[in-house]
């Protein structure tokens, strides 16, 4: 029977595909007073780093898993107990949670650990289109549709989509030319995107469903909308594309011809409020994208659809302001990739639109603040 | 969409998927399809460890059994490069490489240098190498610093099936010979690869982790014992940057000396035997390079400088472990004036 007054610091589960994390950096040491909610550590995801907070008070009385090192989802990383615990007692603590961590880790080695729900494939006109669907449909049978932005791809949902699809189901789609959907993207206009996302809904049979669009995703959510109002249920455009005209177009012509890891990191830390929770895997996922054949010329022709020199392009119809759903619209406070073209133009254009305005997010809030774009979307 | 699969596997799929995105690129080597007269049916050994199995029958009339004498078929492989075909020869055992030496040194890596850049020669030779597999002293070498040495080669060294299956497809696209180094014992570990063609750069170091105490620079099969020892260093509160060369020629100074600049400390881990080998010459470019950086000299983990043994007991002894690398990294980070 373990003392009670022990607490078990353990490895975070931080979205959907998520089954170890890396250690980056202890913030405490042993033998250290810990307050509830402090700092505990650094760890770096799949996607993002971010910090472990203590769940409670207690001397941090033993580091079980030390900097540099990985760790599976529920590990135990650290001990947290009040002084007068005897060390007899932490040890045994500590032994018991080692075998448990081996045992942990020897289950993801050997893939028995659950890795969630595996993309699927659909075929929409000449283009395979790769997508991943979370939760079950709820009686109104209307699913939710995350459209990912420009170089993104449906894991960039990863810390929205299990969450939201605890009471709903949710697909995450691959545009044409991301991920693993195919990399032909036709003119590479926001139209062609948005009747491939048209075709997408026939495809997985979603008469109606509630489009989430981030950044040129939102363009094409919004596209989608307008050109056929009757399968949308209700709108969300993260820092869409398409609304003001001011872009970051250095960072889109960057991005399209950035092909290592010296070039795309600096890249990804311009999309967040604090460029230092771009994490490795976050780069190299990038990288592997950027190297798959038909990636470049993809993203080159995205690229020139959504420029006018060095202003946007692309200006969703006025008829937006008609739809005849409810419409959200969040921005981060810190976006300057696209910038926020403030309540004047929010207001016009969409005249019926919630606003929100997220202060710690870059262009990125659904992966930075994600517990408030999910509040957002939960409505 | 990226699965599990060996590195086997991901070799092979970066042949298939190369013949048929490309014509050019034909396969051929000794046993590549069933053997010499054989039908390549169920006999087929796609190779002596199985590499290019079921390629005979996808691409009929392009993968090739030859007769076993390298300094032919390597010599037909490389003439069928300069007159328009990408052809990737399969020479079973690096070991072998020595009777045909000419073909390769004087013909094939020096046509575009001799020529003022009017031949080219897309040529991908593949072949094992490594310890470990009581394979003796003539089946068990790693030679690639020979190749290394020659300009006009370039020389690959994957440590991962995603490595091995992008760097394979960048070398049949690439417009010089590539010598395609294979470790025995890494055919079956498994990763993810994406089922899509793509490339990595030919000269692209990767760091597979980072630390900031100790860099330690290694390649293909040692990557695995390197972050064995990273994983034990870290407990006792080292930690290091491994860097994967992935190619030793052309080598990725950059990625190396950014690294010292930040530990000073430098260890370097090769398989292959010391004298002119990878891990003198990473030793020499950062004394040459780096020399402000370093805090302590650089440790050197390598083979001794003696044939492969037969022996069980010698051999696991020859090929570097984990423990010989935890021993350098700690000298290195201990070490004061």
């Amino acid at each position: 029977m373990t003392d009670e007054r022990i607490r078990l610091v353990t490895m975070p589960k931080w979205g959907l595909s998520m089954t170890t994390g890396e250690i980056t950096d202890w913030w405490v040491t042993e033998g250290e007073e810990v307050t509830e909610g402090a700092d505990l550590a650094d760890i770096d995801t799949d996607k993002i780093a971010g910090p472990l907070e203590a769940e409670g008070p207690g001397t941090l009385r033993r580091i079980v898993v030390g900097k540099g090192s990985r760790a599976p989802v529920g590990a135990v990383l650290a001990v947290q107990a009040p002084a007068e615990v005897p060390d007899s007692e932490i040890d045994t603590v500590v032994a018991e949670a080692q075998q448990r961590n081996a045992e942990l880790a020897e289950a993801v080695e050997s893939g028995a650990e659950d890795t969630g729900p595996a993309a699927q494939t659909v075929t929409v006109g000449r283009r395979a289109l790769s997508y991943l669907s979370v939760g079950e449909a709820g009686s109104d049978g209307v699913a939710t549709v995350l459209v990912h932005g420009y170089g993104g791809d449906k894991d960039s949902w990863l810390f929205l989509q299990p969450d939201l699809g605890s009471d709903r189901l949710v697909h995450a789609l691959d545009l044409p030319g991301h991920g693993a959907s195919s990399k032909d993207v036709g003119n590479g206009s926001v139209d062609e995107l948005a009747g491939a996302l048209l075709g997408f809904l026939d495809e997985v049979g979603a008469a109606r469903a509630h489009l989430v669009g981030h950044s040129l995703g939102g363009a094409v959510a919004a596209t989608a909308a307008v050109s056929a109002p009757e399968r949308v249920a209700s709108l969300t455009l993260l820092a869409p594309v398409g609304l003001g005209e001011a872009i970051d177009a250095d960072y889109l012509r960057s991005f399209a011809t950035a092909s290592s890891k010296r070039e795309v990191k600096p890249l990804l830390g311009r999309l967040l409020a604090d460029p230092s929770a771009v994490t490795r895997s976050m780069v190299d996922d990038v990288v592997r994208f950027k190297r798959l054949d038909g990636v470049q010329a993809a993203l080159q022709r995205l690229c020139e659809a959504m420029l006018d020199g060095d202003r946007q392009a692309v200006a969703l119809p006025d008829s937006l302001a008609q739809l005849d759903v409810p419409v959200t619209v969040v921005w981060g406070a810190q976006d300057t990739i696209v910038p926020n073209p403030g309540d004047d133009v929010l207001h016009a254009r969409l005249p019926r639109a919630r606003i929100e305005l997220l202060d710690g997010a870059g262009h990125m809030p659904h992966m930075e603040k994600a517990g408030s774009v999910l509040a957002s979307l939960r409505g | 969409m990226a699965r599990t699969i060996t590195m086997r596997e991901a070799i092979n799929e970066a042949l298939s998927q190369e013949m048929g995105r490309d014509e050019r690129v034909i396969v051929m080597g000794e046993d590549n399809a069933g053997g010499a007269g054989s039908p390549g049916d169920a006999d087929a050994w796609g190779g002596v460890l199985g590499v290019t199995k079921g390629l005979y029958h996808r691409y009929p009339g392009r993968v090739l059994d030859t007769p076993i004498s390298e300094s032919a078929f390597i010599g037909a492989a490389i003439g069928a490069a300069t007159s328009g075909m990408r052809p990737v020869a399969e020479l079973m055992f690096i070991d072998f490489m020595g009777v045909c030496f000419d073909q390769i040194f004087n013909q094939a890596a020096k046509f575009r240098y001799m020529f003022g850049g009017k031949a080219v020669t897309p040529a991908t030779i593949r072949t094992m190498y490594g310890g470990g597999f009581r394979a003796a002293a003539q089946h068990s070498q790693s030679l690639y610093p020979i190749f290394t040495h020659i300009p006009g080669l370039k020389v690959v060294t994957p440590s991962t099936p995603y490595d091995a299956k992008g760097l394979l497809v960048t070398a049949i696209r690439d417009d010089d010979p590539v010598i395609f180094c294979e470790h025995k014992a890494l055919y079956d570990i498994t990763g993810d690869v994406p089922e899509d063609l793509y490339t990595i750069p030919l000269g692209e170091a990767e760091v597979v982790r980072e630390g900031g105490d100790v860099t330690i620079v290694t390649l293909g099969r040692m990557v695995h014992t390197v972050l064995e020892a990273a994983e034990q260093l870290a407990s006792a509160g080292v930690a290091a940057d491994v860097i994967d060369l992935r190619t030793t020629s052309p080598l990725d100074e950059d990625t190396i000396l950014e690294s010292v600049e930040g530990t000073g400390r430098v260890v370097v881990v090769d398989e292959a035997t010391p004298r002119c080998g990878i891990a003198a010459d990473i030793a020499s470019l950062v004394a040459s390079k780096a020399f402000g950086s370093l805090q302590a000299p650089v440790e050197l983990v390598t083979a001794p400088h003696t044939p492969v043994p037969f022996s069980d007991v010698l051999e696991d002894l020859y090929v570097p472990d984990a423990q010989r690398v935890v021993n350098a990294a700690k000298a290195v980070t201990s070490w004061s004036r």
